[in-house]
């Protein structure tokens, strides 16, 4: 168990002007579980970075002080357990028990205790592979839970967990939440960063919320806060819980098809699917991970050959594989998954005149263009900025922005509103509900359930990939 | 995708069992003195005794032969260049390829170096095709006193090289999407390729830099002395695997200065 005290403390990151945090007192009890919500900025995963001591001093400037029972967190290193986003990149070794053993034999932990050690955290994860599975068979949500079972071997006082699931679908993220209740007990104080509000709350029984510009606005129980403070975290892009969206839903179903698959399959990754799109529509693709829904999003946007069946676009005899990546860009759109894969200019203005100037177009058009993007994607302002230092939101604006500069009749988006807090998933949907009217066609691949419920006229579910069968874990 | 360094050998084979730092010595031991001589009879022994002893190491020969194909284009670099610059060509005129004759002289010395180069990769092929990475990683730690940073270091980052090829996949499928293509232009092609090149690296070096900070948090900075959850032992049959390494290929050195093939590179 561990106790957390904070008095006026801020931290600024070397070369910047504004402070991540500040003027921030805070105390958290010993066990108590604490969630911590701000809209994006407000210096969240700051704060759980000099609590890990994981800020060196010459990293930037500190104020006021932080304390893990007493201590500088630099020198309580060994108190605290930090989870991140991404588990491909907290996962160290090649075999699944070796992993969790890492962090032991890093802390010194005598070698006859490490297996014992690992086999029981394993177990209280809900870990279902034998220690000896590889960790790059496993899938987002068991990798992620795999390195859970590495911190918590380490049997910390105080767990920071930051968007333990953002990276993850949702059957992922359950999983994360589940080991997460089973495996922790009133004996770890918690903290933890989540945007999926709803989610995250049967963890807690705290929550503070931190103000953009510096300290506490609000801390309390989630039924005090969310009445006094909802509305207005929602505004600031907060997942709120309890907020729903009407649905909108297109008048008329489209006549003309743009794209027509049929049969199409590729090897190891999509079993045979037709499908169709057209103009004035939303089509959803829905399914399981590893059911082929990337891939098929890949075959409709022409970036990828089917191993089998035909794929038929805007009359053209060829496939769209075969086009020129200039006609591919006039006729299909695709916005990847993750904006930054699409990015090749240092601006983001050049970023949005690319596509056009490969086309063809004069610069007057470009110029004219770009503005317009610009306005519409509410990026004017960041116009000169790199595309690689913009936040999570604007990054997705600017992929989709991207996708629109050469007008294709046709958007293909791979999960585009994944990860994204609530004002940014308002503004794409309101932007697709927009270019849907406008005659385009619109494929959306997409876990996010309020999506299809929102704006989706039909839906087509892919099935479920062949189950691999499960071995048991053997004890060592 | 598979690397090409994941072990494919049976691994209760005699000698696959040794220790890896044993191995890699003895591979290195090996192959290093091959190195002083430059004429075909040399490497040529040491291949046969390579080969005789793939068994031992419980490869096939098949697979072997499939994880040394890239040295095939090696090779064919090497006869190229050798009857193209060759400065001595002595003996005796075999043929003519337009102004480059084609000579018994320039064939030996082209025949030694493509021998040495099998010779000399072989064994290194055969210590990593026998070797789980995790197990070399551990015994240069445990065994040969290497710093954990650099040794358990380079295994992590080792375990992101598969995301590389996926990641190298997407960002082309990606530049396509946003209409770059070089279509048949081979200029056009290298900046694609240097540009591609580029966002890879952003992207490995952001990863690294997390997943540093991931082992950090983990206590891989803490200073504390490492504990072993996995015990390598280093043990008399590992001595004799080195020093039979040794005396074998003293032997072949030996071999082939008595029946005069002895040629070394310097003087």
């Amino acid at each position: 168990m561990s106790e957390v005290q904070l008095r006026g403390f801020g931290w600024r990151h070397a070369g910047r002007r504004a402070w991540a945090v500040r003027g921030l007192d805070l105390h958290v009890r010993h066990g108590e579980r604490v969630l911590l919500l701000g809209p994006s900025g407000a210096g969240k995963s700051t704060l759980l970075a000099a609590l890990a001591g994981l800020l060196p001093s010459d990293s930037g400037q500190a104020e006021g002080s932080i304390e893990i029972d007493g201590l500088d967190p630099g020198k309580a290193r060994d108190r605290v357990g930090i989870l991140f986003q991404d588990p491909q990149t907290q996962l160290v070794m090649a075999r699944s028990g070796d992993d969790v053993a890492f962090g032991c034999e890093n802390r010194g932990i005598p070698a006859a205790e490490i297996w014992p050690r690992v086999s029981d955290v394993l177990d209280r994860v809900g870990f279902r592979y034998p220690i000896n599975r590889s960790t790059a068979a496993l899938s987002g949500g068991e990798a992620q839970r795999l390195a859970l079972a590495g911190v918590l071997a380490l049997r910390p006082g105080l767990l920071l967990l930051d968007e333990p699931t953002a990276n993850l679908d949702p059957p992922g993220a359950d999983l994360v939440r589940e080991a997460l209740t089973r495996s922790t007990g009133p004996e770890t104080t918690m903290i933890i960063v989540e945007h999926r509000v709803a989610e995250a709350l049967p963890l807690v029984d705290r929550v503070v919320v931190l103000e953009p510009g510096g300290g506490v606005r609000a801390d309390g129980t989630p039924e005090l806060i969310f009445a006094a403070y909802g509305d207005k975290l929602a505004d600031e892009g907060v997942w709120v819980p309890g907020f729903s969206f009407p649905p909108l839903k297109a008048n008329s179903r489209s006549t003309t098809d743009f794209v027509r698959a049929e049969h199409t399959s590729v090897r190891g990754r999509l079993s045979p699917v037709s499908i169709s799109a057209g103009a004035g529509e939303v089509l959803a693709v829905t399914g399981p991970n590893g059911a082929g829904k990337s891939t098929l999003a890949l075959l409709l946007g022409g970036l990828l050959a089917p191993s089998s069946g035909r794929i038929e676009a805007f009359g053209d005899k060829r496939p769209p594989h075969r086009w020129r990546a200039a006609t591919l860009t006039q006729r299909i759109g695709s916005v990847f998954q993750n904006p930054e894969h699409q990015f090749v200019t240092g601006r983001v203005a050049d970023e949005l005149a690319l596509g056009p100037r490969r086309v063809g177009r004069s610069p007057a058009e470009i110029r004219k263009i770009v503005d317009e993007l610009l306005e519409r994607l509410r990026l004017t302002k960041l116009a000169e900025a790199n595309p690689y230092t913009l936040s999570g939101g604007e990054a997705r604006r600017l992929s989709v922005a991207t996708a629109l500069a050469t007008a294709p009749r046709l958007l293909v988006l791979d999960e585009p509103t994944f990860g994204q807090d609530r004002r940014t998933w308002l503004e794409l949907i309101s932007l697709l509900a927009e270019l849907r009217t406008a005659g385009h066609g619109i494929v959306a691949v997409t876990h996010d359930e309020a999506f299809v419920r929102t704006l989706a006229d039909r839906t087509v579910p892919l099935g479920e990939p062949d189950p691999e069968p499960l071995p048991r874990r053997v004890r060592p | 995708m598979t690397l090409a360094l994941e072990p494919i050998a049976d691994p209760s084979a005699p000698l696959a069992r040794r220790n890896p730092v044993a191995k890699l010595g003895a591979a290195l031991l090996f192959s290093l003195p091959l190195i002083a001589t430059v004429d075909p009879f040399t490497p040529a022994a040491a291949l046969v005794l390579e080969l005789i002893l793939l068994p031992f190491f419980g490869v096939r020969f098949r697979q072997l032969a499939r994880r040394a194909a890239p040295l095939l284009f090696a090779a064919a670099g090497v006869l190229v260049a050798m009857t193209m610059f060759a400065a001595e060509r002595n003996g005796d005129l075999l043929f003519s390829i337009g102004a480059f004759d084609v000579t018994t002289g320039v064939l030996a010395s082209a025949t030694g170096l493509v021998l040495r180069i099998f010779a000399v990769a072989l064994p290194g092929i055969i210590v990593f095709a026998t070797t789980d990475p995790t197990d070399l990683a551990d015994a240069l730690v445990q065994n040969a006193k290497a710093p954990a940073r650099f040794a358990i270091g380079a295994l992590a980052a080792f375990r992101l090289l598969p995301l590389l090829a996926q990641e190298w996949r997407t960002l082309t499928l990606a530049r396509r999407a946003r209409g770059i293509d070089a279509g048949h232009n081979p200029l056009a092609k290298l900046r694609l390729f240097v540009s591609t090149s580029f966002a890879l690296l952003v992207g490995a070096l952001r990863r690294g830099v997390r997943l540093a900070v991931a082992m950090d948090a983990r206590g891989f900075d803490s200073g504390t002395p490492r504990t072993y959850a996995r015990r390598q032992h280093f043990t008399g049959a590992d001595t004799a695997l080195m020093a039979g390494a040794a005396v074998a290929a003293a032997a072949i050195l030996t071999l082939s200065v008595l029946l005069g093939f002895f040629h070394p590179v310097v003087g």
